[in-house]
């Protein structure tokens, strides 16, 4: 079924690039994957723009061949609004994880949502703060203990999907570093998808999350039925809502939303990206002179 | 008749005072346009509370025979629309000020100096009689015209322009109630014992080449001169008239406008834009601009162009919303962390806001750096005339290049700026990075390509400061004077005037519309003056400061004032005396 009409190959770094993650990090499955459901949803190499905040998933950008705009931790989402703005040609995805894009950039999250560009935001979802040395994450659940939550995380953890059902996000699923068949199906999905499009990914962090580890995760998930219908948004919520365990699968997904850069008005007679664009002098000019 | 005299005055300074939401801003438009059209130079400058409904709001709407373009203290006519406008403009009243205004609000005038010369006129009544209260604004605009003895020609264009969204009725009312209001005006001048000047008509002609508009348009229409197609910003007074300017016109000029859900969000979506090609601005007030610094750090460790417009209000926090402030150069000057080159401007006239800003856009641009410019309340709502030729547009150059195989983002140059490339023009990668990084854009801890990116971000500063525009000077400016006061941003045009009014000739003004870098031929220029007072609106002598420590300039007295007012052109003049 998949379509390969580019090879994934095309995406590797040098092999002497020096990565920074950890023996065994679960955004090294992530990496692969990306690779292929880019190659499947037929992504030209030279549009397509990555943008990641900071952490170990904002890295990720780092060890793909490909344009990249690495920003400030939790502000990923405004950048590629910014960017599929000013070019609507390009395909911009977003990787970073659950820090950045739930806690230090919660706000843009919602508000992203809302505006709905068409991008797709890859949330590396391991429950923990890495880059920092783990700490609690808006994913944490409750009674995980670090350093800072000597007693235990007492706060309830976000529900990505769920907040992203209630804002009627066009594209919302959950999958799973553990499954990367699954993962390379559901992100060349969303990719494909118009309109924001919001993947959270299951991902061990094999040196400060001992609880959630990759067989935690093969126990605690399922993949949604065949029958399963991701139209329907009530239905959508009540999944998402699950307590005990997690569906993978495309929990939701809408056509009816208004694409923000359809939206903006310059792009209504004129495809162009800004960039190719000749100035306006001389409507400037008729706006002065309205002054007189 | 024998008990009406009119004599000739080089200005007359009109106050219009009432409630928000009484229509002070529809008699500041209908006047000025008639004053225009009849040859005044014209000036006119808003104060207003932070609400929306109620208090007391005024505008200052100036004539004279030669260009002005300051607030003075004194009020020869008041027209009061409320009563307790009386209570807060008081002190400006003399027994000179004609005072206009329905007699249950003149009535309650119990100023000790003033009260004396009153016009009553009916306002309420006439505006009701033809259709509705809200018309009183209208027929006072009417009685105004007729006592300085000014045609209505204008003020109907005015109308026209004002209520065409509105229809033709609310258009005709209008007319009418300017109409009885001038017709009631003229008589109340032959009736009563009215004193008024009248000034001369220097410049009928010349106005049909001049345009009026506000600090806002000025800085909105120059972003759309300089070519800004991206305008991402979050409303905070006084700086929301440039994005809204910029709202209004954004379909026709081709700009990507959005309100974004916060400050942070508004400057991240630029960057991504401008990243992508796109000339972005950001218009904003300190406390929105705080949140920013952040991402101006981002701009310039990734040398991603942006600038960002501040309209200044007295802080600290939520300060003053309405009023006026120099107080965040050294916010600007200093916002983000880490060390990089900026340009920060200030304009100090509307044609000098609207080069500037296009220069600002300009340079971010050619020099890939974050650039700011500099207003304040003050000049953000402030109207003046200005010759249409000093509206230059300058060349647009776009600096982006199609990249080849093996681009990188950051290879080092002689001058430290690397041609920039964008995503989806050209064969190259473009990786933008807010680590430090390599020359292709990837994250590196090499402690050696460290330094040299540092030097690579510093190395701009240099040639920023040697095309830094050199500030301007007004008096005896060929070299004789002994004295300078100096100011920057909107506190042009005040020290121009009471420098003119003192007639001193061992004194200049000197107005710098670029604040930083600071071009090092300045100093040369100030060298040998005895004596060198810096003038601005805030309390520790921001600007002071900043040439004491980059060029070494001694300051001898620093003028300041904080408390949310702009200068007057009295003010200034005693303190040119005091030179």
């Amino acid at each position: 079924m998949l379509n390969q009409s580019l090879q994934e190959n095309v995406f590797d770094m040098p092999p002497q690039t020096d990565i920074a993650w950890c023996p065994g990090c679960g955004n090294f499955p992530i990496l692969r994957v990306i690779k292929g459901a880019l190659a499947d949803a037929g992504v030209d190499q030279r549009m397509l723009t990555l943008v990641s905040g900071i952490g170990q998933a904002g890295k990720l950008p780092q060890y793909l061949k490909c344009h990249y705009f690495n920003g400030l931790h939790g502000r990923a989402l405004p950048v590629a609004t910014g960017i599929k703005a000013a070019n609507p040609h390009l395909t911009v995805v977003v990787t970073s994880g659950d820090g950045d894009v739930y806690g230090e950039g919660g706000n843009h999250l919602i508000h992203t949502i809302r505006r709905n560009p068409d991008i797709t935001v890859l949330v590396h979802d391991n429950m923990i703060y890495g880059l920092t040395k783990g700490q609690a994450s808006p994913t944490s659940e409750e009674g995980l203990v670090t350093p800072i939550q000597p007693r235990g995380v007492y706060v309830d953890p976000i529900n990505p999907l769920a907040l992203a059902i209630s804002l009627d996000a066009p594209f919302v699923a959950r999958t799973s570093a553990g499954e990367p068949q699954h993962m390379r199906e559901t992100i060349a999905a969303a990719i494909a998808h118009k309109g924001f499009s919001l993947v959270d990914i299951f991902q061990p962090c094999v040196v400060f999350n001992k609880v959630n580890t990759y067989q935690w995760f093969k126990e605690h998930t399922y993949f949604l039925d065949d029958d399963y219908d991701p139209t329907d948004r009530m239905a959508a919520f009540a999944r998402a809502t699950e307590e005990g365990r997690y569906g993978l699968g495309i929990f939701y997904r809408t056509d009816t939303r208004a694409v923000f850069e359809d939206e903006v008005g310059v792009y209504d007679d004129d495809k162009r990206p800004l960039y190719e664009r000749k100035p306006q002098v001389a409507a400037v000019k008729a706006l002065l002179a309205m002054k007189r | 008749m024998t008990n009406y005299t009119k004599k000739e005055s080089h200005d007359v300074s009109i106050l219009l005072a009432g409630q928000a939401g009484q229509g002070i801003m529809t008699i500041e438009k209908i006047l000025t346009r008639a004053f225009k059209e009849e040859g005044f130079s014209v000036f006119a400058t808003r104060e207003y509370m932070s609400r929306v409904r109620g208090g007391v709001n005024s505008t200052q709407v100036r004539i004279a025979d030669a260009s002005i373009a300051a607030p003075v203290e004194r009020v020869d006519v008041f027209v009061a629309l409320d009563g307790h406008a009386f209570e807060r403009y008081c002190s400006r009243l003399t027994d000179k000020t004609v005072i206009i205004g329905d007699k249950h609000v003149a009535d309650m005038c119990q100023c000790s100096a003033a009260c004396k010369n009153i016009v009553t006129i009916p306002l309420r009544e006439i505006a009701s009689d033809i259709g509705r209260s809200v018309y009183a604004n209208t027929v006072a605009a009417g009685a105004i015209l007729a006592l300085l003895d000014v045609p209505l020609d204008g003020a109907r264009d005015a109308l026209q322009t004002l209520f065409v969204s509105k229809g033709q009725d609310v258009i005709t009312h209008n007319i009418t109630a300017l109409e009885r209001g001038y017709k009631h005006g003229s008589h109340a001048v032959f009736s009563q014992n009215i004193q008024i000047d009248t000034v001369a008509r220097t410049q009928k002609e010349d106005n049909k080449k001049h345009v009026f508009m506000a600090g806002y348009e000025a800085v909105g229409l120059g972003a759309l001169a300089g070519g800004v197609d991206f305008c991402t910003s979050y409303p905070m007074s006084p700086s929301t008239g440039v994005l809204t300017y910029i709202a209004q016109h954004g379909k026709e000029c081709g700009v990507v406008v959005e309100q974004a859900t916060d400050e942070i969000g508004a400057i991240n979506m630029s960057l991504g834009a401008s990243y992508a090609g796109a000339r972005p601005i950001i218009t904003t007030s300190g406390g929105g601009f705080a949140l920013m610094e952040e991402a101006v750090s981002l701009a310039a460790m990734t040398e991603t162009p942006v600038t960002v417009h501040i309209a200044q209000r007295p802080g600290p926090a939520t300060g003053l919303p309405t009023r006026t402030a120099q107080e965040d150069l050294n916010l600007v000057l200093h916002a983000g962390h880490g060390e990089f080159a900026r340009a920060i401007f200030a304009p100090g006239t509307t044609a000098e806001a609207f080069v500037c800003t296009q220069r600002a856009v300009a340079l971010a641009d050619a020099y890939q750096i974050p650039t700011f410019i500099l207003t304040d309340q003050y000049f953000m709502d402030s109207l003046a005339l200005a010759h249409e030729d000093d509206f230059t547009f300058m060349p647009i150059k776009k600096h982006i290049v199609e990249t080849d195989q093996g681009y990188k983002r950051y290879a080092l140059t002689e001058n430290g700026i690397t041609p920039r490339g964008i995503p989806g023009y050209g064969y190259g990668f473009v990786c933008a990075d807010s680590d430090e990084h390599d020359e292709s854009g990837h994250i590196t801890e090499d402690l050696d390509v460290r330094v040299q990116m540092v030097q690579k971000r510093r190395k701009r500063l240099e040639a920023l400061a040697q095309e830094a525009l050199m500030p301007s000077c007004s008096g005896a400016c060929d070299g004789s004077a002994k004295k300078a006061l100096i100011v920057w941003g909107s506190n042009r045009a005040v020290a121009q005037e009471a420098l003119a009014h003192t007639e001193r000739d061992d004194v200049i003004a000197v107005h710098f519309a670029q604040v930083y870098p600071l071009n090092p031929r300045v100093k040369e220029m100030l060298d040998g003056l005895e004596k060198i007072a810096v003038m601005e609106n805030n309390v520790t002598g921001q600007f002071a400061d900043l040439l004491e420590r980059d060029l070494g300039i001694k300051v001898d007295t620093r003028i300041a004032k904080y408390n949310g007012a702009p200068f007057t052109v009295e003010e200034v003049i005693n303190h040119i005396t005091q030179l």
